[in-house]
């Protein structure tokens, strides 16, 4: 009876140390999930989702705050990924949020610009170039075509130009839905 | 002559039909009065124009420089002006356009003055990249990727044997067949080049045993090269895709490139017999890769054979110049039967990497609707790669990109056979190329939005950094401020007491 209990003490003992370490040892640092969640969002920093970005929102999702169809630039591809991951069912995108759009590019017309710095201000990415009472300009690059530069500007001199396709982005049509003949065969 | 030390899984044996291309020598195509010169004609960054509209440029005058690295030079192919540096329709399954600089030919055809090098051992390899690379050459068998990356070894590499590509295994297209027949020469002074470069230890010449003649010409040519004793000649079994690059190592060699990997990795380098000649004629006559032998065939063309051709020739001039009888706007194949792609419009410029023009093939099979896979697993047989086409198909249908992956997708050659063999007409490779593109298409976008988030945090990190400097100094300030008041409190005093002390 007492060589039991000591015995049952001894390994109770034992068992919570080892979870204990191990708990130390393997602690997964910030939140995993959020992180993933982060990690399929567009990367806009748009704001359209009334978050302060695409992390924020991210947290929101994996703290169960918000809702996974709340992110226009993402659209139908990033739902699926995010009730996927999730394990939820997609939902159709929220329209109180935006719809989506096909890809843009913020493009200044550099005639028209004052230089009042105001969209550098406002880019979340750091893709306008300029100084105060100078011609500004966007790094085409960098701009996630996230609209925040439209509204501050004081001479509405941004437009958001459609991203053209080149042979190089250009991808072949899914055959599902295209009826594409390939060279003929002999 | 060596003989094949192995063979690979799989593949066909397809009618060649080649001896319509064949039955005349190689012509010269007419001079165009404008040449649409895309300034991306290879594997890798778009040339840089180095020639304003106006300006005048003499055959083989350089008129781009290379971007970066992976990229080559571009040359006049005539002499002229300049008409315009703008976008225009290409080549290209997509049907876009892309920037191209146009020159409107004077006729006159006057050559730069050429730098031929007479002894091209007294070059370092160094040298010798450089000279192929600002003549612009890049694989010549349909790829274009810069060949003067491929005579760069890398220091830890050692190249073993150099394969110069012959096979040719795409029906209809005689190309490189003419080449052997006609310039054995000059393709043996590109290979002594290359195996200078390379310090390569033996070189195969592989030839598909379909082209008798083009074997007995390279032979009787190499048999007078004392020099190229170490080069053999290797008559290769006809079953197409023998001339894929890593087929036709474990045909020669007996070896497999590893997945992922590159030839360069169990010491073999394989350049196409085009690439070679280009190379001879670029360091021995220093001329500029500015032209091309393109094989126009098919059965609604009238006078079938092989043209040398300037890069920039409109495909419409070429086409009357060999008389078709194809509708005008009617699709034509870019490429052979099996790995080709169809143009619906002529106006487009004939490029480094357009080997064939094809209008029309033998016995067409008319376009039907595909059938439901019936799991008949004739696809797999067929396979040069050893894939499994069927698994790869059905996930590339459900668009499990992930999946397709791991199934080795990119060791697709997109060759055709799978196509070729589904008794349900299921155009499999057309499944595989949007897998691979809609892939590729996504890891930018992952890499962009990833840049995007790292940005956008640097912006955020700063921000906080630029707050916490200004209260800082907003706290220095006030500590300055109460300090100076203080100070002056002190002097008020001290200015007071002494006055009360000479009072008291």
């Amino acid at each position: 009876m007492f060589t039991a209990i000591i015995a049952i003490t001894v390994m109770a003992l034992i068992f919570g140390l080892l979870l204990g370490f191990a708990s130390i040892r393997f602690k997964v640092e910030g939140d995993p999930i959020a992180d993933q969640i982060d990690k399929i969002l567009p990367q806009t920093q748009c704001g359209q989702c009334s978050f302060a970005g695409c992390r924020p929102y991210a947290e929101a999702i994996a703290a169960g705050e918000a809702d996974i169809n709340r992110c226009p630039p993402g659209g139908e591809a990033t739902i699926q990924a995010l009730a996927e991951l999730l394990e939820v069912e997609p939902k159709p995108l929220d329209e109180a949020c935006g719809v989506e759009k096909p890809k843009t590019l913020a493009v200044i017309d550099e005639d028209r610009c004052i230089g009042c710095t105001l969209c550098i201000q406002a880019c979340p990415v750091d893709a306008i170039l300029g100084s105060a009472k100078h011609m500004h300009t966007v790094i085409a690059s960098e701009c996630t075509g996230c609209e925040l530069c439209l509204p501050p500007c004081p001479v509405d001199c941004i437009d958001m130009v459609e991203t053209k396709q080149n042979p190089n982005t250009w991808r072949w049509p899914d055959p599902d839905h295209v009826d594409i003949q390939l060279g003929d065969r002999s | 002559m060596s003989t094949v030390a192995g063979s690979f899984p799989g593949g066909l044996v397809l009618n060649g039909h080649k001896k319509r291309s064949t039955e005349t020598p190689i012509r010269k195509t007419p001079l165009s009065k404008k040449l649409i010169l895309p300034l991306q004609q290879h594997i890798g960054a778009e040339s840089i124009p180095i020639v304003s509209v106006g300006d005048k440029v003499l055959k083989g005058q350089k008129i781009a420089k290379a971007d970066g690295h992976v990229s080559v030079y571009l040359h006049a192919p005539s002499s002229g002006t300049i008409s315009a540096i703008d976008e225009q329709p290409i080549p290209h399954p997509s049907g876009l356009s892309a920037l191209c600089i146009t020159i409107e030919t004077d006729g006159l055809d006057t050559w730069i003055e050429h730098h031929p090098i007479a002894d091209y051992t007294q070059l370092s390899e160094h040298d010798i990249r450089q000279h192929v690379r600002e003549a612009g050459i890049v694989g010549l068998g349909g790829a274009g990727f810069p060949s003067f990356i491929k005579l760069n070894p890398g220091v830890h590499h050692h190249v073993e044997t150099l394969i110069i590509n012959g096979v040719e295994c795409e029906p209809y297209i005689t190309c490189d067949d003419m080449l052997m027949r006609e310039r054995a020469d000059g393709i043996l002074d590109g290979i002594e080049i290359i195996n200078f470069a390379l310090r390569v230890k033996h070189c195969v010449i592989a030839i598909e045993d379909n082209k008798p003649k083009a074997i007995s010409t390279m032979e009787l040519a190499l048999a007078a090269r004392p020099e190229l004793i170490d080069t053999t000649i290797m008559a290769v079994p006809t079953r197409y895709p023998a001339g894929s690059e890593k087929q036709l190592i474990q045909v020669v060699t007996g070896k497999q490139v590893p997945s992922h990997g590159l030839p360069i990795d169990i010491g073999i380098v394989c350049h196409n017999v085009g690439t070679a000649y280009a190379i001879g004629r670029a360091i021995k006559h220093g001329e500029p890769l500015i032209s091309r032998i393109v094989t126009v065939t098919g059965t609604d063309v009238k006078h079938a054979g092989n043209f040398e051709t300037l890069f920039g020739t409109p495909m419409h001039e070429l086409l009357a110049f060999c008389e078709t009888t194809r509708e005008p706007n009617a699709p034509f194949i870019l490429g052979g039967p099996m790995m080709g792609y169809n143009l619906s419009g002529d106006n487009l410029p004939v490029t480094k990497t357009a080997n064939c023009i094809l209008v029309g093939v033998d016995a067409a099979a008319p376009a039907e609707k595909p059938l439901p896979c019936i799991r008949c697993g004739e696809c797999a047989t067929a396979c040069p790669a050893s894939l499994l086409p069927q698994q790869l198909y059905w996930y590339a249908r459900d668009k499990d990109l992930e999946k397709t992956r791991q199934y080795n997708l990119f060791d697709c050659i997109e060759c055709g056979c799978c196509s070729y063999v589904c008794p349900s007409k299921i155009p499999l490779v057309h499944y595989f190329r949007f897998a691979k593109t809609e892939t590729m298409n996504q890891q930018l976008e992952a890499a962009k939005s990833d840049q995007a988030r790292i940005r956008h945090e640097n912006r955020l990190a700063r921000q906080e950094l630029e707050q916490q400097e200004k209260e800082e100094r907003q706290r220095q300030r006030k500590l300055a401020l109460a300090a100076s008041q203080a100070a002056k409190q002190k002097q008020e005093q001290a200015a007071q007491s002494p006055s009360d002390g000479s009072e008291s």
